[in-house]
């Protein structure tokens, strides 16, 4: 049906580390890749990205392409849709997977239309159909209401994978792998864009989408002051304080804290959800949770079918109650 | 400029009224679910009336589906927008992000002159987030996804984007397509002037044969990416519900039963 062969991952390195959907999706791909009885490659793209060929392998890579200049120090639509375009052009992979990052959701689709394919954007599942062969794609759609599966007959068949959808493989130093270098120069005339300006907002703290325990807080909670008191719970718990969309546009909280299908996707052991009703755009971002405990004063909130554990009542009295005997049992 | 928007069902409506018809794959019109201009195209509708009161400018909403609502759709115009064109037929129907954005960029092309192209940062049915970017890809432009703030020199755009871990800033030349996302600001109120003015105004009705497309590349014809399934995710979760005489007993009954569950 088609000369494409193997499962190729668009790798990404954040931090001086290979960014852990990195991993997940080396995981993933290597499911697929066993399906289909292909290889697993990952590309790398970058300055100074060659350092990361040999962890990619021990994640479970079979093979590394690894782009490395000072060309492609930050990522830019102009310049990263060209090189992977030449680099799944020679390689020809079957399968060509992404993160749902702000690079992959950039990235993902302009190449898959140069490519002349078609991406599924944000899924939390993907398989080989043992009939067809072809990748199923399961993906929320309408928000978080509904799931739907999706194919695609052209190749690469391609994907972006939600954050923490899959575990990653523990790395295995013993493993073989190929470590091959492209070299690749840019077209100044199909560069367009500039980018002007790069910033870190940092977070005090500890990290949202690391954090083993996280506080949120939803429109409910009424204004930015009323956070303060999340963030005295999240203190105690040692966690971090994240907001529904609303609450953001509100700003009673930064952009940075939003948790959803269109923020941050977090999987803590414990989240507690203050005066969040669970609109299903914010529970796709935190239904990855072990634990869900919901404080909102409306019985009929949708955060009750999500949540393990739930206090219906004010937020402004039961959290302070809350607080002070979780920090007294801790205490002792 | 012009602005992309897409009709939705009511993506706030609570989630317990959402159904689907598993014969179809197709959600059904729950009674209480109203039809609805895309919220994140709400955000693009703003995006482009900023410039147009800085910068000054026409806006042209566009719109693709079938079962248009004229009160649901005109809404862009009752916000300011100037005018309506409608991409209404059964062939633009079932399709994906790739023939949905053929369609709207063969029109862009036929209305003529631009300076932005204009999207939401995804749409809340599917949540694709490929438009935009599929757009400039046909009409060979630069692209700039998740603007949360965009401000338009004589010749050049320069865009404030999301990242994961903060933001960057782009400068591009004219024209370029930019996608919106919901950081830009809230969607201006109608105005009773323009919702005036909008009554008034007939949307623009173009048929696939008026903006020249291929009939194999519109709709499901076109679409790359197949529906198999749509379906309704299971959750079994109960939810244990402390109660107790007073709130403050309910909390902590709540801390307590944390701790002998060993969550804390």
């Amino acid at each position: 049906m088609t000369e494409n062969k193997g499962v190729m991952i668009f790798g990404e390195v954040v931090e001086g580390k290979l960014a852990s959907i990195t991993t997940e999706l080396l995981a993933c791909g290597r499911e697929l890749a066993k399906d289909l009885g292909h290889e697993l490659s990952v590309v790398l793209v970058g300055n100074n990205v060659a350092n990361f060929a040999r962890e990619a392998v021990t994640f479970g890579a079979d093979r590394v392409y690894v782009v490395d200049n000072t060309l492609f120090k930050d990522y830019q639509t102009d310049s990263y849709v060209p090189v992977m375009e030449k680099v799944v052009k020679r390689v020809l992979p079957q399968i060509l997977l992404m993160g749902q990052t702000s690079i992959g959701r950039d990235l993902a689709p302009r190449l898959a239309f140069r490519l002349n394919t078609a991406v599924t954007m944000g899924c939390i599942d993907l398989s080989i159909d043992p009939a067809s062969k072809l990748m199923l794609q399961t993906k929320p759609v309408y928000g978080g209401n509904a799931l739907a599966v999706f194919t695609c007959r052209s190749f690469p068949q391609m994907a972006t994978v939600r954050l923490k959808a899959m575990a990653p493989l523990p790395p295995d130093a013993s493993r073989k792998g190929e470590v091959i270098a492209i070299e690749a120069t840019l077209d100044p005339s199909a560069i367009k864009t500039r980018l002007l300006e790069k910033v870190k907002e940092e977070v005090e703290g500890i990290k949202l989408e690391n954090a083993k325990v996280v506080i949120g807080g939803g429109r409910g909670i009424g204004s930015a002051q009323g956070f303060k008191q999340l963030e005295e719970l999240a203190k105690i718990l040692k966690g971090a304080v994240g907001a529904t969309r609303p609450v953001c546009d509100n700003g009673w909280m930064p952009t940075t804290s939003q948790i959803g299908l269109t923020g941050k996707i977090i999987s803590p052991d414990l989240y507690v959800a203050v005066a969040v009703s669970g609109a299903s755009q914010h529970m796709g971002g935190c239904s990855n949770a072990k634990n869900i405990i919901a404080i909102n004063k409306s019985p009929e909130a949708n955060i009750f079918r999500q949540a393990h554990f739930g206090v219906v009542g004010d937020w402004k009295t039961i959290l302070p109650v809350f607080s002070a005997k979780v920090k007294e049992l801790l205490a002792g | 400029m012009f602005v992309c928007i897409k009709q939705v069902y009511d993506p706030e409506a609570p989630p317990e009224n959402f159904k689907i018809d598993p014969t179809t794959d197709k959600v059904v019109s729950a009674p209480g679910v109203l039809q609805v201009v895309d919220p994140y195209a709400e955000y693009a509708v703003e995006a482009a009336l900023r410039i147009k009161d800085s910068n000054g400018g026409k806006v042209t909403a566009i719109c693709l589906g079938t079962n248009l609502i004229g009160d649901v759709v005109k809404k862009p115009l009752c916000m300011g927008a100037d005018e309506l064109i409608l991409l209404e037929d059964p062939a633009f129907d079932g399709g994906d992000s790739w023939s949905t954005a053929y369609a709207l960029a063969m029109a862009i092309k036929k209305a003529g002159d631009y300076s932005i192209v204009f999207c939401g940062r995804e749409a809340s049915d599917w949540n694709a987030g490929q438009v935009g970017s599929a757009i400039a890809e046909i009409l060979g432009l630069p692209c700039m996804t998740l603007a949360q703030q965009i401000e338009l020199t004589d010749t050049k755009v320069k865009v404030k984007r999301g990242t994961d871990d903060g933001y960057e800033v782009v400068e591009s030349p004219l024209p370029a397509v930019i996608t919106v996302s919901n950081e830009i600001g809230k969607p201006r109120y109608q105005t009773v002037k323009w919702i005036l003015a909008a009554k008034k105004k007939e949307p623009i009705i173009w048929k696939p044969s008026d903006i020249g497309v291929d009939a194999s590349k519109i709709g499901a014809e076109g679409r790359r990416s197949r529906l198999l399934k749509l379906f309704l995710p299971v959750s079994e979760r109960k939810c244990e519900i402390i109660s107790a005489d007073t709130p403050e007993e309910a909390a902590v009954r709540l801390a307590l039963r944390l701790r002998e569950t060993k969550i804390l």
